[in-house]
C-alpha cells in the first residue's frame, strides 16, 4: 500500500467519481465525495512526509520502466502541491453540502460531484506524474470538468463564462501540446527526467525555444497571468460558490507548480537565462499587481473584485518565479500556499453571503456584517491576510517576496508589491465599508446568520490564516526544501 | 516572567474582556495598565533582552533601558487614564481595540529590532482606526479610511526600510540609524508620517476631530509620541530635524487660531508641540533630547486632559463648534476648571507641567547658536498661548453666552481629568521626580531668575494682545468654515485633475474610435463586396481580444527570445 500512494491519489477521485455518477440522489453522492477527498489528504500527507524524510519517490506505472512508460515521480514540491489541493478540496466539501444544495438543481447534484472529482483527479494527477505529455492529459481532465463546473452556476452568464474558458482553456492546451511536440520531435522523450538529461546537448536549437514558448505562454493562459487572464473573473464570479471557493484555491496554483517544473527542472541550468522568460514574468507580474488591484476596486461585485485581486496575487507568483532565485521561488511557493488559504476563506465567506440573500452584489450587502457577525469576521480577517497585516499568512508571503526582490536590487518590483498591499487596503476597505458602514436595508434588518456548516470550514480557513502566519514550520521549511532541491536555479 | 513584555498583558487582556460583560470587564480595562507598569517597574530589570525566533530571524520582544522605560510608564499611565475617561462607553469594540492599541504602543517601545518594531506599527495603526469609524458618521468613515491609508503607507516604508537596512549591514537591531543612504531614509519617512510632518500631518488634523469623544484622548497619546521615541532613537542630533521641527512649531498657529472646530484646533497645537520635541531630538545634546523626552512626557498628559474637556464637552453638547459654544462655565465649572489647567500647562506658565519640560527645548537652541530657532520657538510660544491657553477654554466655556446648559460631565470624567490635571501640577511643582527618570545626564534645573522672568513677560504680553485684538474686533472671527491644507491637494486637485484627465483621455478615445470605426467601416463594406464574407466572422469580443494578446505575445515573446536574447 504505501508504494503505491502515489497512483491511489489519483486512482481513488477517479473511480468515486465514476461511482458518483451513477448513485441517486439524495446525500450519498455527497458522502462518497467526501470519504474519497479525505482519504486523499491523508495519503497526501503521508506522501509528503515521506518524501521530506525519504527523498524522491519514484512509481513506474504498469511496471514498465521509464522513460519508456509513464513515471510519477514525486519530490518535496509537488507533494505539497498535492498536499495544498487535496486539502483545499477536503475542507470545501463540508462547505459543498449546504451551499450545492441552494444553488444546484437537485437532479444535476450526482453529476456535480462527479464532475468535481474529475476536475480534483486532474489536479492531482497533474501534481503527480513525471511525464510532460501526462501532464497535458490531467491539465484536460481538469479543465473539462471544470468547465462542466463553471456552466452549473445558477445565472444565465455562468454558460457564456464557461463557454469563453472553454475557448481560451482549450487554446492553453493546444498550446501546451503544441510545444510538446516540438520538444518531442528532437528529443524523442517526454519523461521529464529523461528531458532534464537530454536538453542540456539540444539548447540552441530553434525547435526547443519555440517549444518552450509555445508551452510557456500556454501555461501563462491556464494560469491567468494578465494579460491573458480574461476569462477567470467572469468563471469565479457565475460559479457555484463551492467551485469558485475550489477553483481559485486550487487550479491557478497547480498551473503555476507546471511553471516551476518546466523551468527549474526540466530545463538545463543556465537555459532560463538565455530565453526571455524571466523579464516577461516580471514585467507582467508587476503590471498585474498594480492594473488588477486597481480593477479590483472599481468592481461592484464582490466575486469579481476578489476575483480580479487574484489575478493580482498571481503577479507575486510569478514575480518570484521571474526573480528566478532560490529566495523568489521559495516565495511563490510559499505564497502558493497562503493564497490558496486567505483566497478560499473569503470565497466562502462570500458563499455565506450568497446561500442568505442570493446575491453578492455590493449594493445588496449592506450592512449584512452586523447581521453575519462570523461571517464578517471571517471576511475582515481574510482581508487583513490579502493585505499582508503581520500576524497573518499574507505577510509571510510578502515579507519572502520582498527579500527575494531586495536581494537582487530590484526596487521596481519591492515598490510594486508594496504598492499591491496598499491597493488591496483600499478594495478591502471598500468591502468592508459595504458590509459594516452602510445602513442595511429595510428587508434585510432581521437576516440570520450563516448555518454553522457553511462557517466551520470558513473558520477552519480563517484560523489556518492566522496560524501560518505565527508558524511557519510547514510552510517556510518545506517550500525551502521544495526550491532548494530544483536544481536548476542559478542564484 | 522577568522576560515576559507588557504588551502580552494587554493582548490577553483584549482576549479576556470579549467573554465579560458588567464591571468586571471594567475592572480588568482599568488594571490592565496598572499591572503593566507594576510588571514594569517591578519585575523587569533594565538592559534585559528576550528573543523569539520566527522567520529564521531572531526577534527582541524586549529591550529595556531608560529611554524606552520612561515611555513605558508614560504609554502605561495615559493608557490608565484614558481609560478612566471612557468608562462610561459600552462598546465593546472600542475597549477592545483601545487594549490592543495600547499594547502594541508598548509592545513598539520595547521592540529590540525593526521587524518587531514594524508589527507592532502596523498593529498600532489597524487597532486604532476603529476609534474613528466608531463614531459612524460618513465623514469619520472617510477619514478613518484615509488615516488607514497613510498609516498603513508609513508602515509599508518602514518594511521596505528595515529590509534594505538588512540587506545592506546585515542587522536588523533597532539603535540610532542617521541619515545615512536609502534605507534611513525610508525609515525616517515612515516615522515622519507618524509623527505628523509638514505635509504627511494631513492625516492627524482630518481624522482626530472625527473620532469618537472618547477615542480622540487616546489617539492624541500614543501614535505621534511614538514617533518621537522611535524618533530619538534611531535619529537623535540629525540637523534636519530641528528644520522640521520648527516648521512644525510654527505653521500649525495659523490654522489653529482660525479654525472652528475645538478639537481640530487642539491637533494643530497637538503639531505645533510635536514641533518641540522634534526640534529637541534634532539639537541632539543630553539637555535637548532629555527636553524633548520630558516634553513628550508632560504634552502626553495636559493634551489628553485637553482632548478630554473637549470630550466631554463634546459628549454632552454634541458638536464642537467656537461659534456655537460659549457660556458652559455655569454648568460645568469642573470641566471649566480642569481645561484651564491643561491650558497653562500647554502654554507653558510656571508652576505648570509645560514650563519645566519646554524650556529645556529652548534652552538648549540658545546654548547650541541656534538663536534663530529661538526666536521662532518664542514666536510659537505665544502662539500656543494665544490659540490653546486661552482659545480653547475661552471660546468653549466663556465668550459670548450661547445659551447652552449642558449637565455637568459624568463622575468618571471628571476623575480622569482631575488625575491629568493634578499630574500637570505635580509635575510642575516638583519636576526632579520627572527629571529622574530622563534617560542621559544633565544638570538643570528650570525655576531660576531669567527663566521665570521671561517668560512670563512673553505669555503676559501674548495674552494682551490677545486681549486687545478681541476688544478691537481684529480678532479672526469664529466662523463655520472650511480651512484649506495641503490636504487639498489630494483631496480636491489631484481628483479634479485625475477627472479633468480622464475626460480629456476619453475624447481622444472616441475621437480615435470614430476615425477608425469609420475606416473600418469602410473596409467592411469594400470587405463584404467580396466574396469571404459569406462565411462567419461572428465572435464575441472579449475571447477575440483575447486570442489577440495571445498572439502578441507568443510573437513577442519569439522575436525577442530569437533577436535578443543570447
Amino acid at each position: 500500500m504505501q508504494e503505491h500512494i502515489s497512483l491511489l491519489l489519483v486512482v481513488i477521485p477517479l473511480i468515486t467519481a465514476l461511482i458518483v455518477a451513477v448513485l441517486p440522489r439524495g446525500i450519498l453522492p455527497w458522502a462518497s465525495t467526501l470519504v474519497a477527498t479525505f482519504i486523499c489528504v491523508v495519503l497526501a500527507s503521508m506522501q509528503l512526509w515521506e518524501v521530506i524524510n525519504g527523498g524522491v519517490i519514484s512509481y513506474e506505472l504498469g511496471g514498465w520502466k521509464p522513460p519508456w512508460g509513464i513515471e510519477y515521480r514525486i519530490d518535496t514540491l509537488n507533494a505539497f502541491v498535492a498536499l495544498i489541493v487535496s486539502g483545499i478540496a477536503a475542507i470545501t466539501l463540508p462547505y459543498a453540502l449546504l451551499s450545492a444544495e441552494k444553488e444546484i438543481p437537485p437532479h444535476q447534484i450526482p453529476l456535480f460531484y462527479s464532475a468535481f472529482l474529475l476536475c480534483f483527479t486532474g489536479l492531482l494527477g497533474i501534481t503527480q506524474t513525471g511525464d510532460i505529455f501526462n501532464v497535458f492529459v490531467f491539465l484536460e481532465i481538469s479543465s473539462l470538468s471544470s468547465y462542466v463546473l463553471i456552466s452549473l452556476g445558477s445565472k444565465r452568464q455562468a454558460l457564456t463564462s464557461s463557454y469563453q474558458y472553454l475557448i481560451m482553456g482549450t487554446l492553453g492546451a493546444t498550446f501546451f501540446l503544441i510545444g510538446v511536440g516540438f520538444i518531442y520531435s528532437q528529443t524523442g522523450t517526454l519523461n521529464m527526467a529523461d528531458l532534464a538529461r537530454i536538453l542540456p546537448e539540444v539548447t540552441e536549437l530553434k525547435t526547443i525555444h519555440t517549444g518552450f514558448a509555445f508551452i510557456l505562454i500556454g501555461l501563462a493562459l491556464k494560469l491567468a497571468l494578465f494579460p491573458l487572464h480574461l476569462w477567470l473573473p467572469n468563471a469565479y464570479t457565475y460559479a457555484p460558490s463551492v467551485i469558485t471557493v475550489f477553483l481559485s484555491a486550487t487550479a491557478t496554483k497547480v498551473a503555476v507548480y507546471v511553471v516551476i517544473r518546466i523551468l527549474f527542472y526540466v530545463m538545463p541550468s543556465g537555459f532560463m537565462a538565455t530565453i526571455p522568460i524571466g523579464d516577461f514574468f516580471v514585467l507582467l507580474g508587476i503590471a498585474g499587481i498594480i492594473i488588477m488591484s486597481v480593477y479590483a476596486i472599481y468592481q461592484s461585485n464582490v466575486k469579481r473584485l476578489l476575483a480580479y485581486s487574484s489575478v493580482a496575487q498571481i503577479g507575486y507568483m510569478v514575480l518570484g518565479i521571474g526573480l528566478a532565485s532560490t529566495a523568489g521561488v521559495t516565495a511563490t511557493i510559499i505564497h502558493l500556499f497562503n493564497h490558496a488559504l486567505m483566497k478560499g476563506a473569503l470565497f466562502m465567506a462570500v458563499g455565506a453571503i450568497i446561500y442568505r440573500i442570493g446575491s453578492c452584489r455590493m449594493d445588496n450587502i449592506h450592512g449584512l456584517g452586523r447581521q453575519m457577525p462570523w461571517t464578517f469576521g471571517a471576511i475582515v480577517i481574510g482581508g487583513l491576510s490579502l493585505i499582508g497585516v503581520p500576524g497573518t499568512a499574507g505577510f509571510i508571503s510578502k515579507w519572502y517576496l520582498v527579500l527575494a526582490a531586495i536581494e537582487q536590487s530590484a526596487w521596481i518590483s519591492v515598490a510594486a508589491i508594496l504598492t499591491g498591499s496598499l491597493l488591496a487596503v483600499i478594495y478591502v476597505g471598500r468591502l468592508i465599508e459595504a458590509l459594516y458602514f452602510k445602513p442595511a436595508t429595510e428587508s434585510q434588518q432581521n437576516l440570520k446568520e450563516a448555518p454553522i456548516l457553511l462557517l466551520a470550514p470558513t473558520w477552519v480557513l480563517v484560523f489556518a490564516n492566522i496560524y501560518f502566519g505565527l508558524d511557519t514550520e510547514l510552510t517556510v521549511g518545506v517550500s525551502e526544501q521544495a526550491a532548494q532541491a530544483l536544481k536548476a536555479i542559478v542564484k | 516572567m522577568s522576560e515576559m513584555p507588557p504588551f502580552v498583558l494587554f493582548f490577553l487582556a483584549a482576549i479576556l474582556v470579549i467573554g465579560i460583560r458588567g464591571p468586571v470587564r471594567k475592572i480588568i480595562l482599568l488594571a490592565t495598565p496598572v499591572i503593566a507598569a507594576l510588571h514594569i517597574w517591578l519585575n523587569i530589570d533594565p538592559n534585559i533582552l528576550s528573543t523569539y525566533s520566527i522567520l529564521n530571524i531572531e526577534l527582541t520582544l524586549l529591550r529595556v533601558d531608560k529611554l524606552s522605560l520612561i515611555f513605558g510608564y508614560l504609554f502605561c499611565l495615559a493608557g490608565f487614564l484614558a481609560t478612566i475617561f471612557a468608562l462610561q462607553v459600552n462598546d465593546i469594540k472600542q475597549e477592545v481595540s483601545g487594549l490592543i492599541y495600547v499594547g502594541s504602543t508598548l509592545g513598539a517601545v520595547f521592540a529590540g529590532d525593526l521587524i518587531t518594531l514594524f508589527i507592532f506599527w502596523e498593529l498600532l495603526s489597524v487597532s486604532s482606526v476603529v476609534f474613528i469609524w466608531a463614531r459612524g458618521t460618513e465623514r469619520a468613515i472617510d477619514a478613518g479610511m484615509r488615516y488607514l491609508i497613510f498609516q498603513i503607507l508609513s508602515g509599508l516604508f518602514l518594511l521596505a526600510g528595515a529590509l534594505i537596512h538588512y540587506q545592506t549591514t546585515g542587522s536588523l537591531v533597532f539603535e540610532h540609524i542617521g541619515l545615512t543612504g536609502i534605507a534611513s531614509w525610508l525609515i525616517f519617512i515612515a516615522f515622519g508620517i507618524k509623527c505628523a510632518f509638514p505635509f504627511l500631518h494631513t492625516w492627524l488634523t482630518d481624522s482626530y476631530p472625527e473620532a469618537t469623544p472618547t477615542g480622540a484622548v487616546f489617539l492624541s497619546v500614543f501614535t505621534t509620541k511614538l514617533a518621537i521615541y522611535a524618533l530619538a532613537r534611531g535619529f537623535a542630533g540629525e540637523e534636519i530635524l530641528i528644520y522640521i521641527g520648527l516648521t512644525m512649531m510654527c505653521f500649525p498657529i495659523f490654522f489653529a487660531v482660525i479654525e472652528n472646530d475645538l478639537r481640530k484646533t487642539l491637533s494643530y497645537s497637538l503639531i505645533n508641540q510635536l514641533g518641540f520635541m522634534v526640534t529637541g531630538i534634532g539639537i541632539g545634546t543630553a539637555l535637548a533630547l532629555n527636553g524633548a523626552v520630558s516634553h513628550a512626557f508632560s504634552h502626553v498628559i495636559y493634551k489628553s486632559l485637553l482632548f478630554m474637556s473637549m470630550g466631554a464637552v463634546l459628549y454632552r453638547v454634541g458638536h464642537i463648534k467656537a461659534s456655537d459654544l460659549g457660556g458652559l462655565y455655569k454648568t460645568m465649572p469642573k470641566t471649566t476648571t480642569f481645561c484651564i489647567v491643561g491650558a497653562l500647562s500647554i502654554s507653558a506658565f510656571p508652576l505648570f507641567s509645560g514650563f519645566i519640560s519646554k524650556s529645556m527645548v529652548m534652552t538648549a537652541l540658545l546654548k547650541e547658536g541656534y538663536s534663530y530657532g529661538w526666536l521662532l520657538a518664542l514666536f510659537a510660544s505665544a502662539g500656543v498661548l494665544h490659540h490653546a491657553g486661552i482659545k480653547i477654554p475661552y471660546f468653549a466655556f466663556f465668550a459670548h453666552d450661547s445659551g447652552l446648559r449642558p449637565k455637568e460631565a459624568p463622575v468618571n470624567m471628571l476623575i480622569a481629568m482631575g488625575l491629568a490635571a493634578a499630574i500637570c501640577i505635580f509635575i510642575g511643582v516638583q519636576p526632579q521626580y520627572l527629571y529622574a527618570l530622563l534617560p542621559w545626564e544633565m544638570e538643570y534645573w528650570p525655576y531660576d531668575m531669567t527663566h521665570v522672568l521671561a517668560q512670563l513677560q512673553l505669555l503676559i504680553f501674548a495674552a494682551l494682545a490677545f486681549v486687545w485684538m478681541t476688544v478691537r474686533g481684529i480678532h479672526p472671527p469664529e466662523l463655520r468654515s472650511t480651512n484649506l491644507d495641503v490636504e487639498w491637494f489630494y483631496r480636491k486637485l489631484l481628483p479634479a485633475g485625475a477627472h479633468r484627465g480622464l475626460i480629456f483621455l476619453s475624447n481622444t478615445r472616441d475621437m480615435i474610435l470614430k476615425n477608425t470605426v469609420a475606416a473600418m467601416r469602410n473596409s467592411r463594406d469594400s470587405f463584404f463586396r467580396w466574396h469571404i464574407s459569406k462565411y462567419h466572422l461572428s465572435e464575441s469580443w472579449p475571447t477575440g481580444s483575447m486570442v489577440l494578446w495571445i498572439s502578441v505575445m507568443l510573437v513577442t515573446y519569439l522575436l525577442l527570445d530569437i533577436f535578443v536574447y543570447k
